[in-house]
């Protein structure tokens, strides 16, 4: 059994907590107890049927006030796999927390609602899993109960999603599925309403889509989080760099380059836990040895010596504005790379994407909340890095506000 | 290509290890919060494999509200003992005795909400500024929305409305003076996963998570076992039950539920058959809709 992490971004109305209601209670994730807590409630602000919202939106203010505020995590399992849900509310104001979702997802659920079609809403959603390089999207076409069950529409649907989606370069596989989240038609079980559609149900659909390949195993990258010395009579001498590989595969007796420094050395032995090991890969959490004794410290990164990363100063990147306060012009931040943290300044603002059309919009001093654009970065040390679409775990950052503390963007190195 | 897959079990474990090595990282003087039950009793496990051969890196931290099952506190010595780890203990009755609470009145008393107080006093003593708990994302509703880094205020407030995003494995510690973090490393782990990973490690627990018999009553709807703790009213009816203990508590509002499970696949089989959810039995978080996101506010665990 693995693990499959999606998120589902949507609207109050297109069935979004419908779809996921019924993922949960099909595979027997919703309790008695929770079902009977959400029907009381129901029952209590007068809503005419269960309200499966109430499942996931589970703070008070979102109660009251009827609205998504904040990611939620939801979990079920079955047989095949277990599943984490990122449960994103879809508005356009919400773009950080779709963004937030999408960074640690291996697939989006995009839900059409059938009677609209392709939306500005669809193509915000399909952008944000582009531009995080989620490989799978599954576009849900929902409510077809409410279109006759018709293939013409679902065709029509499908043709005006490839044709946007084909702008989108790092989309490479979109899986369409008709359904009807309320009645159950293609969730879980393959629908005979739509004898027409040849393809997987949802939940199978999710159960088999490959996800071996999300992590690389080709640039070996170690950033050091944390050194072990026991300093005990048993391990005086051990010397161990904890650490979770971040990409490539280890193997004691490996050439490895220890950055900033450019020590080389060799893997000594993998450690875990009292046994070692014979490599270590993406994501395992382990600790090195290393033949030489070296002076490393955490944010020190460790690689192989023949397929060195970028170590670079002046970076480019796509970020998203997180914060009610916009991006200073010249504004210096903290930023978190990896087990790193440094000042950067930026220095310009290449571009803002508007997010529905897809334009790049030039001249832009600055970014605010919910904005996406294209900035450059100078750091005051350089950054041991790989671009984002090369590792997802080199090639992202954070920017921090040094007065509030506030976590103010995320950024993905090009 | 040989298969770079990761089951579940060691995605969720190396994932935690992550969050447990950031954590002793970025902080000054980490804590972990050490109940004696299953999720604190895996976090301690996790801590160990992080950090060898070195010890851990932070104490364990006990808030005991005096109302512990014995079997519970034998457990804690012994594994703290094994663990080679110190252990603070804050104790709920010296809040007590030093008036900084007011013990509940009432036949349903419980010191579950004076535990904040108590925590609270431990962490200012001791100057934690990063408690790290056995909290899962799975176990309640507040809880899905709570980060593997929580921001507490200088008044250990959370504040829902207002986290930090958390993005990729980017965690932002960075706080002012007086604030603290509570940090949860379970929080992808649901109680199955739990329950799956102790088998696997082979993990001893308190007996109370296995069927045994006992003298119980029922109230409102939940078992309690007769103890010192409670004063069993005149029309509460005593019985001798075969039951076990899905999450451990205080005895005042833990509640029991029947059960003949007595090895850890009998558990595993009757978690995956079981239609109700583990706090079910928690009779501290049914004292309104939103009984755990209020305290969790005023900087409940």
């Amino acid at each position: 059994m693995d693990i499959l992490r999606f998120t589902t971004a949507g609207s109050v109305d297109d069935g979004k907590s419908t779809l996921i209601g019924r993922l949960l209670y099909d595979s027997k994730s919703i309790f008695e107890d929770q079902l009977a807590a959400v029907e009381e409630s129901s029952r209590r602000r007068g809503d005419a049927v269960v309200n499966l919202a109430l499942l996931t939106d589970g703070l008070k203010a979102e109660r009251e006030q009827g609205i998504t505020i904040d990611v939620a995590y939801r979990y079920f399992a079955t047989p095949r796999r277990k599943f984490i849900i990122a449960d994103t509310p879809g508005h356009v104001q919400y773009t950080r927390n779709m963004v937030t979702g999408a960074s640690t997802a291996n697939l989006a659920i995009i839900l059409v609602d059938a009677r609209k079609g392709v939306i500005e809403q669809t193509k915000r959603h399909s952008f944000i899993a582009d531009l995080l390089r989620i490989q799978h999207v599954v576009v849900a076409i929902n409510k077809m109960d409410l279109v006759d069950y018709s293939e013409e529409v679902y065709n029509r649907i499908v043709d005006d999603y490839k044709a946007f989606a084909s702008r989108l370069d790092n989309l490479v596989d979109i899986t369409t599925i008709p359904i009807s989240a309320l009645n159950g038609d293609n969730v879980v079980e393959k629908s005979d309403a739509m004898p027409w559609y040849q393809g997987p149900s949802l939940l199978y659909h999710l159960e088999t889509v490959y996800v071996g390949g999300e992590h690389n195993h080709v640039d070996a990258r170690f950033p050091v989080q944390w050194v072990i010395r026991p300093l005990s009579n048993e391990f005086h001498d051990f010397r161990g760099y904890a650490g979770r590989v971040a990409g490539g595969v280890f193997k004691p007796g490996d050439e490895v380059t220890v950055l900033p420094s450019g020590f080389q050395t060799k893997v000594k032995e993998i450690h875990f836990d009292g046994r070692t090991l014979n490599e270590a890969f993406a994501p395992q959490s382990v600790a090195l040895t290393l033949e030489n004794e070296i002076d490393i410290s955490r944010g020190d990164m460790i690689v192989k010596a023949n397929n060195p990363p970028k170590v670079s100063q002046d970076i480019e990147a796509m970020v998203c504005w997180f914060s009610q306060t916009p991006m200073a012009e010249r504004g210096k931040y903290i930023l978190r790379h990896t087990t790193r943290e440094t000042q950067a300044v930026v220095k310009d603002v290449r571009y803002l994407v508007d997010i529905n059309t897809l334009h790049k919009q030039e001249g832009i001093q600055s970014l605010a909340m919910n904005d996406i654009g294209r900035i450059v970065l100078r750091t005051a040390v350089p950054l041991i890095h790989d671009s984002y679409r090369r590792n997802r775990t080199t090639g992202s950052f954070v920017l921090i506000h040094p007065g509030t503390n506030e976590t103010v963007a995320g950024g993905m190195i090009l | 290509m040989p298969d770079y897959n990761l089951s579940h079990l060691d995605q969720l474990e190396a994932e935690a290890i992550f969050v447990l090595r950031e954590t002793a990282a970025q902080f000054r003087k980490p804590a972990l919060l050490f109940s004696g039950g299953k999720d604190s009793i895996v976090m301690a496990h996790l801590a160990r494999k992080a950090f060898w051969p070195a010890k851990i890196p932070f104490p364990l931290v006990h808030v005991d509200t005096g109302h512990n099952f014995p079997e519970t506190i034998a457990y804690r010595d012994a594994y703290v003992e094994k663990l080679g780890a110190d252990l603070v203990v804050g104790s709920v009755q010296e809040s007590i005795d030093k008036g900084r609470v007011v013990e509940e009145k009432g036949i349903n008393a419980s010191r579950n909400k004076l535990q904040t107080v108590t925590l609270l006093d431990t962490i200012e003593e001791h100057q934690f500024d990063a408690c790290l708990g056995g909290g899962r994302r799975d176990e309640e509703k507040a809880r899905a929305k709570e980060r593997f880094f929580s921001h507490r205020d200088e008044f250990g407030q959370w504040d829902p409305k207002n986290q930090r995003p958390e993005l990729w494995n980017l965690f932002n510690g960075r706080k002012h003076e007086g604030e603290h973090f509570r940090v949860f490393p379970l929080s992808n782990f649901t109680e199955m996963d739990v329950w799956l990973y102790i088998q696997r490690e082979g993990i001893e627990l308190p007996g109370l998570y296995f069927s045994h018999e006992r003298e119980v009553f029922e109230r409102n709807g939940s078992l309690l076992a007769v103890s010192e703790f409670v004063t069993v009213q005149p029309t509460e009816k005593i019985e001798r039950k075969i039951v076990r203990f899905r999450t451990i508590g205080d005895a005042t509002c833990t509640g029991a539920v029947e059960s003949r499970a007595s090895t850890l696949q009998d558990i595993i089989d009757e978690v995956a058959a079981s239609r109700q959810t583990e706090r079910g039995t928690r009779a501290d978080d049914k004292r309104s809709e939103t009984a755990m996101e209020d305290r969790k506010r005023e900087g409940y665990f």
